[in-house]
């Protein structure tokens, strides 16, 4: 049985990268006695696959991972069990049974919701004008960046891949395109943003906080974005 | 949620901050109001090896038991947060509370190599606390050292307060309670080091005198304080079944070298390796009850998640019980996707069978430490491994499908010739023959024989604690001769020889015999920037042979000089069992190329019986 497990990763945790939380499950489906499914092959490991890697430094509330299963238990009991092993920091939310025909977590993800706030002392602009100055910012045709690469630098507009943006008491909210067909970091946006005002983004100005991450069931022309967490159900 | 000591933006921009943040699975949190004694665990390395250690685990588990205790723990910073300590002046903290180390009422250090000699003083240093215990007041840590260097402690005696000799399981509360007891009092510091000298197995450095003759030998080695015994005697547990192991050790979030969980099956060896410290100093033997690690194997896996679970012990295939044990987690645990390890085990047809179940032939090697190249060394040596056995034992493993196979001698023995060098090439081709003679058909492929030489060190407690050492140019020459003679033999494209460097085996046979004047050389080093010298990216030996300059101290008295057998050695004052007795007859054996049969053949009455218990008393 497939399923989708949601967690959420704050505080300290967010200095543990991304392979350290893949072993970090793997463990605390052995202390929680999870019946998940192994590989085959001499060295059998666990069939566990995430969904979008979170960089060092962020916080989420909104992270997934799939597993497979054996023995069927209720959502609440392997909610309860899973938290039970779970550090401060990590903790689990949703634990959901999938059809059988979806597709893995990583393969279907196509956007995800950030908040940002500026560290003490880092802000750009003053909380007041922030609200008016990103809505300038986004209302412009395009948000042309400067791509490096190890050979040369091109012209790249990223306002496609900015789902929204807007402001409030400080807090940035932003939906970005996010999974492997188009990918932007809010750091990125964050640094154009601060060009469009004339400076420059401190290299930890910055605390970045994922609200969720999305799939894409729409077609080529209309985007349908649904939670990773809304496609599958409750095991009662 | 958790305060952090380092900011954001620091551990954002040093490698790997997993190891500064705590928050681990199974470390203990406490409440600082319920708290009497506050105590920092120290393995003076960089967290991934300081995670892998036992002991400090054995000891986080039985500390944290008592209400009035909370220990954390702490373990070098890496070079890049020890630069931006420095600069920032920021005092280095403990794991859990990430409290500053200078606040709390011990910082115990296990000393488990020579080579982090030098990383003892940066977490001194680090911690805001004087480097040199003469210079503490009040308010600093009670600085303690243990672990197997403290064998010999006198190096290092000028920067400890205390030392621990043995194993900690026995007296550690005891000490605790008198600190608890000498603060409610209103004791001084030396109040409780006068109290901790009468505890059995503790040595106040500060409390012995040592007098040097003209020539730099020991004349005259006693208390200079009447609560200090003239001897101390290690402690050591004697029922090691009924005692404290963790069954929560704490999980880290980056894979440390030891990523799993460790069973300690016995304690000791029987084998009498004259060589090997560990052999002698932690006699008697003493094996684990089969039922009581049959409970912890299942609760450590179940409580850290594991995946792969190991037997620790000095020699596993001496272990009386090995064959049940390894069945037993074969049959319960192997199909739960757990990986079953098992070093350090003789090659016969048991450990083939159960190797050819817990691991891949294909990918993996056999390892084999015959230690000389001779039959003759080997004697000397008391390596109970014979030529027979280790073609026999390879021949089996052939057919049953390995072709891999890792030799590990060592150079520098005493009494050694060159027939003995050049018959590390030889054993290691025949070894190579024996593999050609399955038909071609039955083979998998070509042979592959890899001989790594390390360099011979004396050490304290040994019979071979009177030995010249070789000089560094000495080890050189050997290894050109094993390499040369490699190249001589038949089967010369199957064969790999690697060597060890040679400056930093000199460097730890200083520190392995040094007596008190050996500190200065240390701290010389360590102001000159010698850190992490164990990591051959940072250990530089140009400072270490400054600072012999600097402190006219010799390598030479300490390494390549025969020590008499009635010197007075800086070790002396210690009382490991064995006694002084034994270790003469067994270095006069060594020479007469005479072997001496393990504890299970016969007693050849060492001293260690003294502890009542063990393999001593198995018959």
């Amino acid at each position: 049985m497939k399923i989708r497990i949601k967690f959420e990763k704050t505080g300290v945790m967010k200095f543990i990268g991304h392979l350290d939380i893949m072993r970090y499950f793997q463990k605390a489906m052995r202390r929680a006695e999870i019946d998940i499914a192994y590989s085959e092959g001499f060295s059998p490991h666990q069939v566990m696959s995430f969904a979008a890697p979170l960089g060092v430094g962020l916080t989420s509330e909104g992270e997934y991972l799939d597993i497979e299963v054996g023995m069927c238990l209720s959502s609440a009991d392997a909610i309860n069990r899973l938290n039970a092993v779970m550090v401060d920091g990590m903790k689990v939310l949703t634990f959901k049974k999938l059809p059988d025909d979806s597709g893995n977590a990583m393969s279907i993800v196509a956007a995800a919701d950030y908040r940002v706030m500026f560290r003490e002392g880092s802000s750009l602009i003053p909380d007041v004008e922030l609200e008016a100055k990103l809505a300038e910012f986004y209302n412009r045709n395009e948000i042309v960046i400067l791509k490096k690469t190890k050979k040369s630098e091109k012209e790249v507009d990223i306002k496609p891949m900015v789902y929204s943006l807007s402001a409030k008491d400080g807090v940035i909210s932003m939906q970005l395109a996010t999974g492997s067909v188009n990918n932007l970091k809010p750091e990125l946006l964050m640094e154009a943003f601060a060009a469009y005002l004339g400076k420059e983004l401190g290299e930890f100005a910055i605390m970045v906080h994922r609200v969720d991450v999305y799939a894409d069931l729409g077609d080529e022309n209309n985007r349908e974005l649904v939670s990773l967490g809304d496609l599958g159900e409750d095991i009662a | 949620m958790n305060k952090l000591a380092l900011s954001d933006e620091i551990l954002l921009s040093i490698e790997k901050p997993a190891r500064y943040i705590g928050n681990e699975v199974n470390s203990v949190r406490k409440d600082l109001s319920e708290i009497d004694v506050r105590f920092a665990m120290c393995f003076p390395d960089v967290y991934e090896i300081g995670m892998s250690h036992l002991g400090i685990q054995i000891l986080y588990d039985m500390f944290n038991r008592r209400e009035d205790v909370w220990c954390e723990r702490v373990y070098s910073p890496w070079v890049d947060l020890d630069r931006i300590m420095r600069e920032r002046n920021i005092p280095l903290f403990a794991l859990e509370s990430q409290d500053p180390i200078k606040e709390f009422d011990f910082l115990g250090i296990t000393i488990q190599y020579e080579m982090c000699y030098t990383n003892i003083l940066q977490i001194l240093e680090l911690s805001q606390v004087p480097i040199f215990a003469k210079d503490r007041s009040e308010s600093d840590p009670i600085v303690i050292g243990g672990g197997p260097c403290t064998y010999n402690p006198e190096p290092l005696a000028e920067f400890f307060d205390l030392f621990y000799i043995g194993e900690g399981e026995t007296v550690y509360f005891e000490l605790l309670d008198a600190y608890k007891e000498n603060k409610k009092n209103g004791g001084s510091r030396r109040d409780f080091l006068e109290k901790a000298a009468h505890i059995p197995g503790i040595y106040v450095p500060s409390f012995y005198d040592v007098e040097y003759d003209a020539d730099g030998m020991i004349v005259k080695f006693a208390p200079n304080n009447a609560n200090a015994p003239e001897k101390i005697k290690k402690e050591i547990v004697m029922d090691i079944t009924d005692t404290y192991y963790p069954k929560k050790p704490v999980v880290p979030f980056i894979k440390a070298t030891q990523d799993r969980v460790v069973l300690e099956i016995q304690r000791g060896c029987i084998r009498g390796c004259r060589f090997c410290q560990a052999g002698m100093v932690y006699r008697p033997t003493r094996e684990r009850n089969l039922e009581m690690l049959k409970e912890y194997a299942y609760d450590m896996l179940k409580n850290t998640g594991h995946e792969e679970i190991s037997l620790s012990s000095l020699s596993s295939s001496d272990y009386s019980q090995l064959e049940k044990l390894v069945s037993f987690l074969i049959d319960e645990f192997r199909s739960k996707g757990v990986n079953i390890s098992l070093p350090s085990l003789r090659i016969d047809a048991f450990s083939l069978d159960v190797m050819s179940k817990v691991q891949d032939v294909k990918r993996s090697s056999l390892t084999f430490a015959p230690e000389a190249g001779s039959q003759r060394l080997r004697d000397v040596i008391n390596k109970g491994l014979t030529e027979e056995n280790i073609l026999e034992g390879a021949g089996q493993a052939f057919e049953g499908g390995w072709n891999r196979v890792k030799l590990y001698f060592m150079l520098g023995l005493p009494t050694e010739t060159q027939e003995d060098m050049e018959g590390i090439a030889v054993l290691s081709d025949k070894i190579a023959r024996r593999y050609y003679e399955i038909p071609k058909e039955q083979r998998n492929g070509k042979v592959q024989i890899t001989a790594s030489t390390s360099f011979f060190v004396p050490k304290p407690f040994t019979p071979f604690q009177w030995s010249r050492m070789n000089t560094r140019e000495e080890f050189l020459g050997k290894a050109r001769i094993v390499n040369a003679a490699m190249k001589e033999q038949l089967n010369r494209k199957s064969l790999k020889y690697n060597w060890h460097e040679a400056d930093l085996t000199v460097l730890e046979g200083v520190l392995a015999r040094g007596d008190r004047r050996v500190g200065a050389v240390i701290y010389d080093a360590y102001r000159r920037g010698s850190l992490y010298d164990s990591w051959s990216e940072f250990f530089d030996n140009r400072k270490w042979m400054a600072a012999f300059e600097a402190t006219g101290v010799s390598i030479d008295f300490y390494n390549t000089r025969e020590r008499s057998l009635d010197e007075i050695l800086p070790w002396d004052f210690i009382d490991t069992g064995v006694t002084k007795e034994f270790l003469k007859q067994e270095w006069q054996k060594a020479v007469g190329e005479s072997v001496t049969p393990n504890c299970r053949m016969s007693c050849s009455g060492c001293g260690a019986a003294i502890f009542g218990g063990g393999v001593c008393f198995e018959n």
